[in-house]
């Protein structure tokens, strides 16, 4: 595998969870708890599609067969996308979400932190901007576990149960093959074991204030790198690409 | 001071262009018309999110979803600045939504259309957001000064829109065939409850009355739908596209387009309740406040719980 391939991956990867987390918070759109709350949810996916935007136009660039960010959006099946599976997982209530958000954007502070010093110099702008909307994504979902998990009984049980349900597909993050192997060598990506010890602290530290109990390690998912996914993908996708499939040959 | 006195001088403020603010005594009626006209348009931007928010996971180009999803959100924004001018009136953001919720509170009708396909992105951005600012621009006179302010930001987001759905339904009426019928298509659901947006006929509107002599309404509805008329109807010339009515010519001596009549049975049936969507939007928004309940309450106990820590601290 060249270097340039795998930086289309590594792209891939990253544009891809960008773009399909960036989808389920725009499913949040006028449902919000408050509306204060609705703003910042789409403040979130409009970060998330920038970035996804910002990967997806760099692999077309780097992979040179004129492929557009439309064209990997809009025009891939579900078996070609490579978005972690943490980031797929549907909303569920505002809890769910709120867990789900804080475990993702916890993983993706720690690697554009990291990224900020890729030797790839798209890569490394990227991380630079990145960082600083993780940083909001972070804390806002640590905010509101924290909220969440010390505030009522009810909320307590609820997003413990959240975190417990959504634990199994934490791993995935952490997944790492040939496309790591090549970029880690030119220190253009990192080695994943080295985020997953900051990541830990991140998220015990959350997890405490919150007063909730991380779960255990048990049967935990992984196929993203292959394009196995849950079952969730396929319906979102189905809803995203609906216009540019039933008319291909259109421009909007 | 007697009331006659302080109407007089309130009057009197009115007629030289003197905003008025919070804290400065208004009669009953004034602040009853603002409180139900800055909340009605309050709640129509957070149920306008509604039929946008239906193609927002279906937008066909991620740009397209940015700029929708930029716009939605800035309609939540102006739903905010709306409430807070709203509470200056002395009832709280809550207060105003109980209203919505139980239907007691009107918002525009128009957000009880149904959006059926891509085109009516367009269509209500070039429409529905082109004749709210015809009524914003002529409101940034308005008379009650955290109004008018409020209207001046919103009124700069507003074109933006504007000019976004006009974007994407001339893109569509360039398009092939399909994308140009469905850009007609759009045009011809929207054009009629869009002039209608700004409300019945002068010589039929109750509650225009002191509206006008107290400079909450600088223009009146006719006078904002014409404004309107002439000024979309060259832009869908532009886009090849048809305004829906046989009965729209030019009339060189007014200086202005006439139109055909309305159908005012439509419109008061909407209004009371008899939209397509209406049952839709009010579940919606209700069943986003009740999900959102427990949520509410962990954050308040969370507060209460930081409080009490800091006063034993």
């Amino acid at each position: 595998m060249t270097t340039n391939e795998a930086l289309v991956k590594y792209c891939l990867r990253i544009g891809d969870s960008s773009l399909i987390l960036g989808q389920r918070m725009a499913e949040w759109c006028s449902k919000g708890p408050i509306l204060e709350e609705d703003i910042a949810l789409s403040n979130i996916g409009l970060d998330l599609f920038g970035q996804s935007r910002t990967m997806l136009t760099y692999a077309g660039e780097l992979e040179g067969k004129g492929r557009t960010e439309n064209d990997f959006a809009f025009k891939r099946l579900e078996r070609d996308f490579y978005n972690n599976l943490l980031s797929e997982q549907p909303n569920g209530h505002f809890g769910d979400t709120v867990i789900r958000n804080m475990l993702h954007s916890a993983f993706y502070f720690h690697l554009y932190s990291a990224l900020t010093k890729s030797t790839d110099s798209q890569i490394s702008g990227f991380a630079v901007k990145s960082l600083k909307e993780v940083t909001y994504h972070l804390r806002h979902s640590a905010e509101w576990t924290v909220r969440l998990g010390d505030g009522t009984e009810e909320s307590h049980d609820k997003v413990q149960e959240s975190l417990n349900n959504i634990w199994e597909y934490t791993e995935d993050l952490f997944a790492m093959n040939e496309v790591d192997k090549v970029l880690i060598s030119e220190d253009i990506a990192i080695d994943l074991n080295k985020i997953r010890p900051l990541w830990n602290d991140t998220i015990n530290s959350i997890i405490e204030r919150a007063t909730l109990t991380r779960p255990e390690d048990g049967y935990m998912q992984k196929g993203s790198l292959n394009g196995m996914h849950s079952e969730a993908l396929g319906h979102l996708l189905t809803e995203l690409q609906f216009l540019p499939r039933a008319y291909p040959q259109d421009k909007w | 001071m007697d009331n006659a006195k302080k109407l007089e001088e309130f009057q009197a403020k009115i007629d030289a262009e003197i905003k008025i603010e919070p804290k400065d005594w208004m009669p009953d009626e004034y602040r009853k018309h603002l409180q139900r006209q800055i909340s009605q348009h309050a709640h129509s931007e957070i149920i306008g999110m509604q039929p946008e928010g239906n193609w927002l996971l279906r937008a066909p180009s991620l740009r397209a979803k940015v700029v929708l999803l930029a716009k939605i959100q800035d309609e939540a924004g102006h739903g905010l600045y709306l409430y807070s001018a709203a509470e200056t009136l002395g009832k709280s953001r809550t207060e105003y939504l109980d209203e919505l919720r139980t239907g007691k509170a009107k918002y525009s009708s128009i957000f009880n259309y149904p959006t059926l396909t891509w085109a009516d992105m367009g269509a209500v951005g070039w429409l529905v957001d082109g004749a709210a600012i015809v009524n914003q621009v002529s409101l940034q006179r308005t008379s009650y000064g955290p109004y008018a302010r409020g209207m001046v930001k919103i009124c700069k987001e507003e074109s933006f829109h504007q000019r976004q759905g006009y974007e994407i339904i001339a893109e569509m009426a360039r398009g092939s065939e399909k994308q140009k019928e469905m850009a007609q298509d759009a045009l011809n659901r929207f054009w009629w409850p869009s002039i209608m947006m700004f409300g019945p006929h002068d010589s039929d509107s109750p509650n225009t009355g002191n509206a006008v002599k107290w400079k909450i309404k600088r223009a009146t509805n006719d006078q904002l739908r014409q404004s309107f008329i002439d000024k979309t109807v060259h832009q869908a010339e532009i886009i090849g596209l048809t305004i829906p009515d046989p009965d729209l010519k030019w009339n060189e001596e007014r200086g202005s387009y006439d139109f055909g009549e309305m159908d005012w049975d439509e419109f008061w049936a909407v209004v009371k309740g008899g939209g397509p969507c209406s049952k839709q939007r009010l579940k919606h928004y209700n069943d986003a406040h009740n999900n959102g309940a427990w949520v509410r309450e962990a954050a308040h106990a969370y507060a209460e719980k930081q409080k009490s820590k800091q006063k034993v601290a």
